[in-house]
């Protein structure tokens, strides 16, 4: 940072968080490095060696039913994951600095729950706490909780706001310095320093005393991933950090006007929302080295069976009969059957025209199935030498395409050791990425401020004393 | 995955002791007593002192209470809690041999969530997590959730036993080498071991199965404190650990016994169900300045301290002698010590009441295994959906 020149324009900061493999096919697990998705010591060395570059936090992914595929469990990605949380409050014990993020759905868990875990976390962390909201509202999923499925599609954004509505009310409801414990007096809290909860929406219904004392963020950073005009609105109404699925640059920059944009009209400043997008990183000695590996991986990621499946989402039909390495099925996709997968969701909206595309497009480039799903499943990703990698992510940032990235990796857990070894050290030297953390909370990395409490003293104090004693 | 299995026939019989964590103490005024950390209640570094200590004394399990009503404002009693799951989950890595167990409710959560949540704190602390089973019947707690009124009891416990169940067959919802990471076939699971639950009950359905693997004890160790007739019902049924109250030993001998009385009428075998007396305890150099220590927090409470089962006001060596003689006379398996001030009563315990209890051979000199259900001498059960038995490693 020394090496910005005097009276220049001070560098963007770039904010990098990392992405715990997931269950998805972008983790490779036929590869003899990959460990176990299950196992704490996998955990504990991602967040460690990310703690060690001076990463922004630690992201963890959920999804509350196992995907199914032609009414049979999925087999053919990573599957099965520890419950969010705990895992998090686990990663505590073992860093000092780094933000733990986690995803959790506002569809089937309830606010006053959601708001006594997240203040825990954000307690136990020292100010690291973040929450991933996502909002799927889906039957199937549904079916595992004894609310079950529900909630109108049209509604999740809906139920969503109104859960971070409560949240933040239960939050709010408990004063910074609470906690008196004088001895002497008897007084453990200080005297009015909670004061009562009473929402009455068409979601949720909580009143009461909350139980958990406000954190050291006083909110835990909120991050949202949706991508539709609806979620777009929610995001710039009430959201920290975008996870956004824009990682190119000419998309990124696209995205990114957009939801800034969005934010005046909620009265906030422009840099009150960071857009962070997912990514992969590929490194190599030379760029056709980076290329060949970033090829390598490609082909692990979607072996023959897992290209079959894929395409059978799309045909929603059976077609294991077909050689991946062959050409696409000349049957038509079957239309009606819009439930081969489930516990995901599904892209195209006329299946026939996209599988007509795809056809012609094998058959112009003589690709096979593999091949195509290969390339139809790529993320881009940023591939060259460290030193090509770290420019690109910090034009992306300066020329305002992202604030930073999530980086996804493809190797359970060290898959990204690479990166912060040969990448991050180079982002530090332009003094584009802290070499130490100024701060102690997640809310500090991200240049975010604190939130206030809504204060109302006077009604405050009128309720809390009817109800408090 | 093969997971150590405790060797029964070997392993030396051995008192078990569980300590309770919640708050500053037992006593509602044990945090102001001098040294008593009041100003970090809710600190992790106090928190991790307290399990270590536990663990130093070889004690089988610590649990932490919770619930979602704000305690009341009584006379200078601690108020606000931390969500005891993930308290325990943070306290996981750095500790090791002591058993976690966390206080869930099952009135206002999803059994779906309760489940993947001991699972993983069974996971991240490699098998040392229980489940303390609770229930609300409160308004404060109903209104919190605003989904339903207040129940009874009876209501309140045969949801909670609907509940176990749900929990306990999602934790069997993955057999134990379901994950077969097959390059060949290109399948991460064989989803043959994979089972759905199926569970339609009166108040919920759950389809199963879980997204969490099963974890390291395949079945976390179920805790339920005996406070009523339901409960103590729910307990023989379910429970591996039964707390309950009981001033002398003859009264605990009974409640022992119709607890494995019943333990069998349910269809189980007695002997594996571990009845603890929950034991309130103040101890001190002799019995004279534990009961000085006792009327301090009683003046500072301004009240008699009401305690519902047997309460140790004394030496260390009394209560070494009270567990030797109610152990030794079938009254109970164990007890679960709640000391009146953690700051005192938890240091007093490890370093004056255990090496007591090692040198009268009742307690044991160190974990026999790493798992809580070995710590508790419980075989680590078959899974309920294999549909084969699977061939075991013996030690």
């Amino acid at each position: 940072m020394s090496t910005v020149n005097p009276g220049s324009r001070a560098r963007k900061q770039i904010h990098l968080g990392v992405h715990f493999p997931g269950v998805n096919n972008t983790t490779v697990w036929s590869d003899p490095r990959s460990a176990s998705q299950i196992d704490f010591s996998s955990f504990e060395h991602l967040a460690r060696r990310a703690e060690e570059a001076r990463l922004d936090f630690f992201f963890l992914a959920e999804g509350l039913r196992l995907r199914e595929h032609k009414g049979r469990i999925h087999d053919l990605d990573v599957v099965g994951r520890p419950d969010t949380l705990p895992v998090l409050a686990a990663v505590a014990a073992v860093t000092d600095r780094i933000g733990l993020a986690g995803t959790i759905n506002t569809t089937f868990n309830e606010p006053y729950e959601l708001a006594r875990q997240f203040a825990t976390l954000d307690i136990l962390s020292g100010g690291r706490a973040a929450w991933n909201l996502v909002t799927s509202s889906d039957a199937f999923t549904g079916e595992n909780f004894r609310r079950g499925g529900y909630l109108p599609h049209a509604e999740r954004y809906e139920r969503a706001a109104e859960v971070v509505e409560v949240a933040r009310k239960l939050w709010d409801s408990w004063g910074d310095d609470a906690v008196l414990a004088d001895r002497r007096t008897g007084d453990f809290l200080r005297p009015d320093a909670v004061r009562p909860v009473d929402h009455r929406g068409k979601h949720a219904q909580v009143s009461g005393l909350f139980t958990t004392p406000r954190g050291p963020q006083g909110h835990p950073v909120l991050f949202q991933a949706g991508d539709s005009t609806d979620g777009r609105d929610f995001a710039a109404a009430t959201a920290d950090v975008v996870f956004s699925a824009h990682s190119t640059f000419e998309a990124g920059r696209t995205f990114y006007d957009d939801v800034k944009g969005r934010l005046a009209a909620h009265g906030r400043a422009r840099d009150a929302l960071k857009i962070l997008p997912a990514t992969t990183v590929v490194l190599g000695d030379d760029l056709q080295d980076a290329q060949a590996k970033a090829w390598e991986i490609r082909l692990q990621q979607v072996p023959g069976r897992t290209a079959i499946a894929f395409l059978e989402q799309l045909w929603g039909r059976d077609l294991e009969e077909y050689d991946p390495e062959g050409p696409l099925p000349d049957v038509e996709p079957d239309v009606d059957n819009v439930s081969i997968t489930r516990g995901r969701v599904r892209h195209a909206a006329d299946p026939r025209a996209v599988a007509a595309a795809w056809r012609a497009e094998a058959e112009a480039n003589d690709w096979s199935i593999r091949r195509l799903v290969i390339e139809k499943t790529a993320r881009g990703g940023f591939v060259g030498t460290a030193q090509q990698v770290a420019d690109d992510i910090d034009r992306h940032v300066q020329e305002d395409a992202s604030d930073g990235f999530i980086l996804v990796p493809h190797l359970t857990p060290g898959g990204l050791d690479e990166v912060f070894d040969r990448v991050v050290p180079l982002l530090q030297e332009r003094g584009s990425f802290r070499a130490e953390y100024a701060g102690t909370t997640l809310r500090e990395h991200l240049g975010l401020a604190a939130p206030g409490r809504g204060d109302d003293p006077e009604t405050a104090d009128l309720t809390s004393a009817t109800l408090v004693g | 995955m093969v997971f150590p299995y405790p060797d029964d026939h070997t392993a030396p019989r051995s008192v078990h002791l569980g300590i309770d964590l919640t708050d500053g103490g037992a006593h509602p005024a044990a945090w102001r007593a001098v040294g008593s950390q009041s100003q970090r209640l809710f600190d992790a570094g106090r928190l991790l002192e307290l399990v270590t200590t536990a663990q130093r004394g070889l004690l089988d399990l610590v649990t932490f209470d919770d619930g979602f009503a704000l305690q009341p404002r009584g006379r200078g009693a601690v108020q606000g809690r931390l969500d005891a799951a993930l308290v325990a989950s943070r306290l996981a890595p750095r500790s090791a041999g002591i058993g976690l167990v966390p206080t869930i409710d099952t009135t206002h959560t999803e059994p779906f969530h309760v489940s993947k949540a001991i699972a993983t704190i069974d996971h991240v602390s490699a098998g040392r997590a229980g489940w303390q089973v609770s229930w609300s019947t409160g308004a404060p707690e109903a209104a919190a959730f605003g989904r339903k009124g207040p129940q009874g009891e009876a209501d309140a416990v045969a949801e909670a036993d609907e509940a176990v169940e749900v929990v306990t067959r999602l934790w069997d919802s993955w057999e134990d080498d379901a994950e077969i990471r097959d390059a060949s076939t290109g399948r991460f699971i064989d989803r043959e071991k994979l089972h759905y639950i199926d569970h339609e009950g009166i108040r919920f359905a759950v389809k199963g199965p879980s997204i969490t693997p099963r974890s390291p004890q395949g079945q976390p160790p179920v805790v339920v404190s005996a406070t009523s007739d339901e409960a103590l019902a729910l307990a023989a049924r379910r429970a591996d650990v039964v707390r309950v109250s009981a001033v002398d030993a003859g009264q605990a001998a009974a409640v022992r016994a119709r607890i494995r009385d019943a333990a069998a009428a349910a269809g189980r075998d007695p002997d594996t169900v571990r009845v603890l007396v929950d034991t309130y305890v103040v101890i001190g150099a002799d019995r004279a300045s534990a009961q000085a220590r006792l009327d301090l927090l009683e003046d500072l409470d301004g009240i008699t301290w009401d305690t519902d089962s047997l309460t140790h006001v004394g030496t260390a060596r009394d209560l070494a002698a009270t567990v030797e003689e109610w152990t030794e006379g079938g009254s109970a398996d164990g007890f679960h010590l709640r000391p009146s001030s953690l700051s005192t009563d938890l240091d007093a315990i490890v370093d004056q009441v255990v090496p007591l209890l090692q040198s009268a051979e009742i307690f044991r000199r160190e974990y026999p295994g790493t798992t809580l259900r070995q710590t508790l001498g419980l075989e680590r059960p078959a899974n309920r959906f294999a549909t084969a038995p699977v061939a075991r490693e013996t030690a």
